[in-house]
């Protein structure tokens, strides 16, 4: 069913081990053989007057792979994506997308996904997702909003979908555009848990058939360590932990292995709660209090 | 038990498609009784039967016609050209800083004058033919639709507008599938501010001069007491006004579609 899809989008560039069961990467070394960009942050920096956000943050995300980036509100995740996006410019340091040096203006290949849908009320559904394409696109349209299983909602109004019915309706004009890179920020923060864990097997599937690189903010743990390759943590505007996460697809959320992982990061943030002037509790009482697999959303 | 209370349902149904005419015919019943006892003089208030008559008889004289074209046509000239400038400066301003920087600090100056204080300077400047009622309801008119386009655009939600950037619209298409139809539902009440306007206006410019016109018609009775020709004129004012405000309702409902409060 999904090979139909597929090839009745229009695509350039196949991702290789699409049309095979995909020997599906638990590690950055798996997913050498996917399309997607790399990126390349080197000492970013960014200021909004006085306040630095990002200061000398470095990182490299491999072509295809998954990462996911926590940290504390307000520590600068928005803002990194949106200058990977484009949507800003960086006060210094260097950030090369694919080939391209700065994605300073707007790629097609390059699609963030924001915490709100971001619809526009006054188009239907089929409307927004082929926003800003031509009248030709309307088939892969279409197919877009199949692919998220939406296809019968075309003709409504934005105004009449669920919160999780319009994530997915931007997921689908995300992936119109056929993008390279798809930047997703907090996306599903205001979703119920069951829905969130729909969506996570929703783009994981579709990361797996479409080989696009992505890029996760999240605020949930849980949901890093379920989809990415790889759990980055900010800390005062820098790289604070990089975890790789080695678990086979799809990951099973109770095992022991998925819950060591949980646990680790989330002491990492933790930690920097801890260091915080107002923190309310020695770093060993947090932890005890916060025997994770119960709480998942302390940041 | 049930039947009771689907008796009881189709009761309510039948007294709030009556209740609100009931007063109404009250009133006119009423009227048109102290009206032919006497207690009314004519010269107050002619019955309800005489205006009927006034009304046929001044729609088979053609006069009705006539005057409604004229006083309908000074409207919406008055509109169109009141309105346009209002919707277009709006637009002007809201979508462009240095505009909004050269014109908009005058134009809120402006707009605290009431247009009705300026009948004076008005007729001075236009002496009293067309000239005067046309100036008097686009002046009207103007800062409704002035002010909320401006407003209207200023308001579109930013978010919106980067997404649809980051999703490679620009210039005219960004104006045309966010800017424009963002501000719409600010346009479109600037617009039935305008029309409420529109007919206070041109019932006092038509009041004070003209030799045509609905205004025209009912001072023209007046001097000659037919009060029954007076309040058919009064009424087609209020008709008037009426098939305005649904017009624009229409126009909303037509336009807005997509909002919630439509659907
Ligand atoms: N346009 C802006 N002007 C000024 N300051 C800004 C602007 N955008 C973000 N900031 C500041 O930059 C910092 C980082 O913001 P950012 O939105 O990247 O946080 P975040 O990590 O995404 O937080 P959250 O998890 O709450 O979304 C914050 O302190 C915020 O106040
Ligand atoms: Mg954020």
């Amino acid at each position: 069913m999904n090979a139909a899809i597929r090839s009745s989008l229009p695509r350039e560039v196949a991702p290789a081990g699409l049309d095979q069961p995909l020997p599906l990467p638990g590690s950055a070394a798996g997913t050498k053989a996917r399309s997607g960009l790399a990126i390349s942050v080197r000492s970013l920096e960014k200021n909004y007057g006085e306040r630095q956000v990002l200061r000398g943050l470095s990182l490299d995300i491999a072509r295809g792979s998954f990462v996911a980036i926590v940290g504390r509100s307000g520590c600068g995740k928005s803002t990194l994506l949106r200058l990977v996006a484009g949507l800003e410019r960086a006060d210094g340091g260097k950030l090369d997308v694919g080939t391209a040096s700065c994605a300073c203006e707007q790629r097609p290949d390059i699609r963030l996904m924001f915490q709100d849908a971001r619809l526009l009320p006054w188009k239907s559904v089929i409307d927004n997702v082929r926003l800003g394409l031509p009248r030709s696109a309307l088939p892969a349209a279409r197919a877009a909003l199949r692919d998220v299983g939406l296809e019968d909602r075309a003709r409504d109004w934005p105004a009449a979908l669920s919160g999780g019915q319009r994530q997915r309706v931007a997921l689908a004009r995300a992936l119109v555009h056929r993008p390279q890179l798809l930047l997703l920020d907090e996306p599903l923060g205001a979703l119920d848990a069951l829905t969130r864990i729909e969506m996570h097997a929703l783009i994981e599937r579709l990361w797996r058939e479409h080989g696009f690189t992505a890029v996760l903010v999240t605020h949930d743990v849980q949901e890093a360590v379920a989809l990415a390759d790889r759990v980055v943590v900010i800390e005062d505007g820098t790289i604070g932990l990089d975890q790789t996460v080695a678990l086979p697809r799809p990951r099973a959320r109770g095992s022991q292995a998925f819950a060591a992982l949980e646990d680790r990061v989330l002491t990492q943030v933790l930690q920097q709660y801890a260091d915080r002037p107002d923190a309310p509790a020695s770093l060993e009482e947090q932890a005890d209090a916060l025997r994770l697999a119960s709480v998942r959303w302390v940041i | 038990m049930s039947a009771t209370a689907s008796s009881n349902r189709s009761w309510q149904r039948f007294g709030s498609g009556i209740l609100p005419w009931l007063l109404p015919l009250l009133i006119l019943a009423g009227w048109e009784h102290s009206a032919r006892s006497g207690l009314l003089s004519t010269r107050v208030l002619p019955e309800p039967w005489a205006v009927a008559k006034a009304a046929w008889h001044l729609v088979q004289t053609g006069e009705l016609w006539s005057n409604l074209k004229v006083s309908a046509g000074r409207a919406f000239a008055g509109l169109a050209i009141g309105g346009g400038l209002g919707l277009l400066l709006g637009l002007l301003t809201g979508l462009f800083v240095p505009a909004q920087v050269a014109l908009d600090s005058t134009l809120q100056m402006l707009r605290n004058i009431p247009p009705l204080a300026m009948i004076p300077l008005v007729i001075l400047w236009f002496g009293i033919d067309e000239g005067a009622k046309l100036f008097l309801v686009a002046l009207g008119v103007f800062f409704p639709l002035y002010l909320n386009t401006f407003h209207g655009i200023r308001t579109v939600d930013r978010n919106l507008i980067e997404m649809a950037r980051s999703y490679g619209l620009s210039g005219w298409r960004l104006y045309r599938d966010v800017i424009l139809p963002g501000a719409l539902p600010s346009i479109l009440v600037g617009l039935r501010f305008s029309l409420g306007l529109m007919w206070v206006l041109l019932i006092v410019a038509e009041t004070i001069s003209s030799s045509s016109g609905i205004g025209y018609m009912t001072m023209n009775a007046r001097e000659f007491l037919q009060t029954d020709v007076v309040l058919v004129g009064i009424l087609l004012y209020a008709l008037l006004g009426k098939i305005a405000d649904v017009a624009a309702k229409g126009l909303e409902r037509v336009c807005l579609r997509w909002h919630p409060s439509y659907q």
